[in-house]
């Protein structure tokens, strides 16, 4: 196919072609494959993978408020893979363990001692606002001292090709299923590539995360009973509860399925009458999980299962107020939490943030609004942003009005220009924006998956790649090169 | 097993059960037509055996073949595309349980079917679609039987499908009898082997009858083998054997056990050839239709609808 045309926009990285559509070292014969094949024969890859996307049902749901309800939309993937070398992923993914440790450290703290605010690191006040502290969970120190045993990082990367982090997701994140099947799927459009390239595989992530959840039993033995809470079908990650709970071979329950018992132990209704649960992946966020302590009126979760866990009789990941540290502006302090902790210096920088609450950033951020990306902190799925040189004049006077009437809500970043991968369009290759969420495992041992889940925003120039908005997702490969041995 | 996720098992095994038995009795019937194009009431029997003949009429006005062939394929209830949904969904809300490709089998045949069902409609195109359905359920059912462990999801759903294969043989049997003693219709004696045959077929029992029982079609001996053969998979005695069977392996089995050795007793006690004659099939057929309910009530109380609190 002819990639003559193929720029990307100015002052963006492209992951896969330098100018003049040169492939990066190491990267040739990826490039090569996509100069060579017809365009033809990429759109029959495409429909393939449309098709085994179909058959397989692998499928999200959007949630719509009109008479149709709910819609399950079948998973959109671009068959073009995002590619990284091995030896540029190895330093992040030493970086990402060393955040979700310190961020673990962190949220102990915060619920014990408190020295990261008495040594004045971070402000009181900022805790005290945050929407995801949760004064229940003072005092508990869970098993290993783990509240985030699961953690989504998303990364991108600016035009001068550092990485930065863009946010932790510690409250349920979700997307990796959609990860596996990604390489599943262009295991079976591309086999080809497999042969030319060491891809390091991550169908390991199912093992590795029962072990991290078999790891923080309250029981210690051989094999604990874990399970998967699910909201149930309806929820738009469901597809992703069934996939893992069959993939680690764990039931998957729905709060109507546990019982707490006058032990304090939880319970599922079985069969065989009731049985003990250890350790409940849960899928609720933490305000519908009890509702003794949370919303009396969520259907959801199971009467009594905060008090078996402050017990200690049961184990939740992640455990209920690990999303204190998920607030966006806790997150500016992560690189403070890393040397404060630690006593390292961090691995990977933060996008550089203004922080609304305080005075100086605040007039920044007021006057440089159009040229800012304006986040809320306690939002996920994109919701709620504001990207200063693609609104209008009315949403920027509105973001100005809530930001004056709740600056500890608001942070502020710089626009990064994220980097961009080929990505078949219609009848072209063009360059689309993507982010990359990896995996970080942490219970008696640290993991983090080989690449992650690649999102991109399908809509040219479009920097947002969430999925419930319109965007796509990517096969990501870590890439070792195969060294050709001389004489074969 | 949670008791949640075996009551969609048995679900799930009753529907793809469902969804076969219909196909084939809709093939076998359109293939009687076109040998008695005369007898009217062929359609009609249809939905009786489905028992839903007050939704039929709620729908339609006349009872024709365009109408009945519709309410069969896609109506609200008993149809094969409320079999296809409701399988799938309980396939959906069970996917950790089952193998990958049952799951994947069923999604395709529901994305299959809500392109291609219209083409039932039409005689031309039916024969195509019955049978790709019925090979889709028997791919299913292969890919069940030779990948799922023997546990408890599977014996949950063979239960399913064993209760609900018992209840289409006595519902067509049903059928069938009540035909041939239509007072109304006293010229259809004169079809009789032809009418007994349909039944053998509409349960693919033809070829075994002839093998096992009598190369000659009569009454008493289809009934006979229909009700109490304890070889042949569609049998009523032989899918009772089963459950009894598949109970024996769940825990707390001894009441939902009571009932289906009491319905065992009645069969094997039963005198098939003397109720034909009395005219008491009829009454024996309901007294098997209120045991096997009374089976899955059995199975609600014990495995199901637990009750903690």
């Amino acid at each position: 196919m002819d990639l003559k045309g193929y720029k990307a926009p100015a002052n963006t990285y492209d992951e896969l072609f330098t100018g003049n559509q040169r492939s990066r070292p190491g990267l040739k014969d990826i490039g090569n494959f996509l100069k060579k094949t017809s365009l033809k024969e990429l759109n029959r890859r495409k429909y393939d993978a449309e098709l085994a996307i179909r058959s397989m049902g692998i499928t999200f749901t959007v949630y719509s408020d009109g008479d149709g309800g709910n819609i399950d939309r079948n998973w959109p993937f671009d068959i073009i893979p995002r590619t990284i070398l091995k030896k540029e992923w190895q330093p992040i993914e030493k970086g990402l363990e060393q955040r979700l440790r310190a961020l673990n450290l962190f949220i102990t703290d915060v619920y014990n001692d408190q020295k990261i605010i008495k040594d004045k690191i971070i402000p009181r006040e900022i805790l005290a606002s945050s929407k995801d502290y949760r004064t229940f969970c003072e005092g508990v120190t869970p098993v290993l001292g783990i509240w985030a045993h699961v953690c989504g990082t998303d990364l991108i990367r600016d035009g001068d090709g550092t990485i930065y982090v863009l946010e932790d997701n510690l409250r349920v994140p979700s997307g990796v299923s959609y990860m596996l099947e990604n390489r599943n799927i262009s295991k079976r459009i591309l086999p080809e590539m497999f042969k030319n390239y060491n891809v390091l595989p991550m169908d390991n992530y199912p093992t590795q995360l029962l072990d991290t959840l078999s790891s923080i039993s309250p029981r210690p033995m051989d094999f604990p009973e874990v399970v998967v809470l699910t909201p149930g079908i309806y929820n738009s990650a469901y597809f992703e509860h069934s996939f893992l709970a069959q993939r680690m071979g764990a039931e998957l329950v729905e709060g109507s399925d546990l019982v707490v018992g006058d032990d304090n132990c939880v319970y599922m209704k079985t069969v065989a009458g009731l049985s003990r649960v250890d350790v409940i992946y849960r899928r609720i966020d933490d305000l519908y999980l009890d509702p003794e302590v949370f919303r009396a009126d969520s259907a959801l979760g199971v009467n009594g299962l905060m008090r078996a866990w402050k017990k200690g009789k049961v184990a939740l990941a992640n455990a209920p107020g690990a999303g204190v540290a998920d607030d966006k502006v806790i997150y500016t302090y992560v690189p403070e939490m890393i040397k404060y902790y630690l006593g390292e210096d961090p691995i990977l920088p933060n996008v550089p943030s203004f922080i609304c609450s305080n005075k100086q950033h605040l007039q920044h951020v007021l006057a440089n609004v159009e040229n800012l990306v304006v986040k809320p902190a306690n939002e996920s799925g994109g919701y709620g942003m504001y990207i200063g040189p693609y609104e209008s004049k009315r949403r920027t006077a509105e973001i100005k009005r809530l930001i004056k009437a709740n600056p500890r809500n608001y942070i502020a970043q710089p626009i990064i220009n994220l980097s961009t991968v080929p990505t078949l369009c219609d009848n072209s290759i063009e360059p689309r924006h993507v982010d990359l969420r990896p995996f970080i495992l942490q219970g008696d041992r640290t993991y983090v998956t080989a690449g992650g889940l690649t999102r991109v925003a399908l809509v040219k120039g479009s920097l947002i790649v969430n999925s419930s908005q319109g965007g796509g997702s990517k096969d990501t490969w870590i890439i070792e090169p195969i060294k050709r041995t001389r004489g074969t | 097993m949670l008791s949640r996720v075996a009551e969609r098992m048995y679900w799930f095994g009753r529907y793809v059960e469902r969804i076969e038995n219909t196909a084939r009795l809709i093939n076998v019937n359109t293939n009687l037509v076109l040998d008695l194009p005369k007898v009217k009431f062929i359609w009609a029997s249809l939905i009786s055996i489905t028992g839903y003949e007050d939704r039929f009429f709620s729908r339609f006005t006349i009872l024709d073949e365009k109408n009945v062939i519709k309410f069969l394929l896609d109506g609200e209830n008993c149809s094969i595309m409320t079999s296809v949904r409701m399988a799938r969904e309980n396939a959906r809300t069970t996917r950790e349980i089952m193998p990958n490709e049952a799951w994947e089998k069923i999604n395709k045949l529901y994305l299959y079917l809500e392109k291609n069902l219209h083409k039932g409609i039409r005689r031309e195109g039916r024969h195509q679609l019955l049978k790709d359905i019925t090979e889709s359920c028997q791919e299913l059912t292969g890919y069940l039987s030779g990948c799922m462990s023997i546990d408890e999801a599977y014996n949950f759903m063979k239960i399913g499908s064993d209760l609900e294969r018992a209840d289409m043989t006595t519902r067509i049997l049903d059928v069938g009898c009540l035909n041939l003693l239509n007072p109304e219709h006293p010229e259809i004696r004169e079809y009789e082997t032809m009418l007994w045959m349909n039944v053998l077929q509409s349960l693919t029992a033809y070829q075994m009858y002839r093998q096992h029982v009598d190369d000659r079609i009569n009454g008493e001996d289809v009934a006979d083998f229909l009700l109490r053969d304890e070889k042949f998979p569609r049998a009523v005695a032989h899918c009772l054997s089963d459950v009894n069977e598949s109970f024996t392996w769940l825990p707390n089995h001894d009441e939902p056990l009571r009932s289906v050795t009491r319905a065992q007793r009645a069969i094997s006690n039963s005198d098939v050839a003397e109720l034909l004659a009395s005219g008491d099939l009829h009454m024996f057929i309901d007294d098997i239709q209120a045991d096997l309910a009374h089976i899955h009530n059995q199975l609600n109380s014990t495995w199901f609808d637990y009750q903690s609190d």
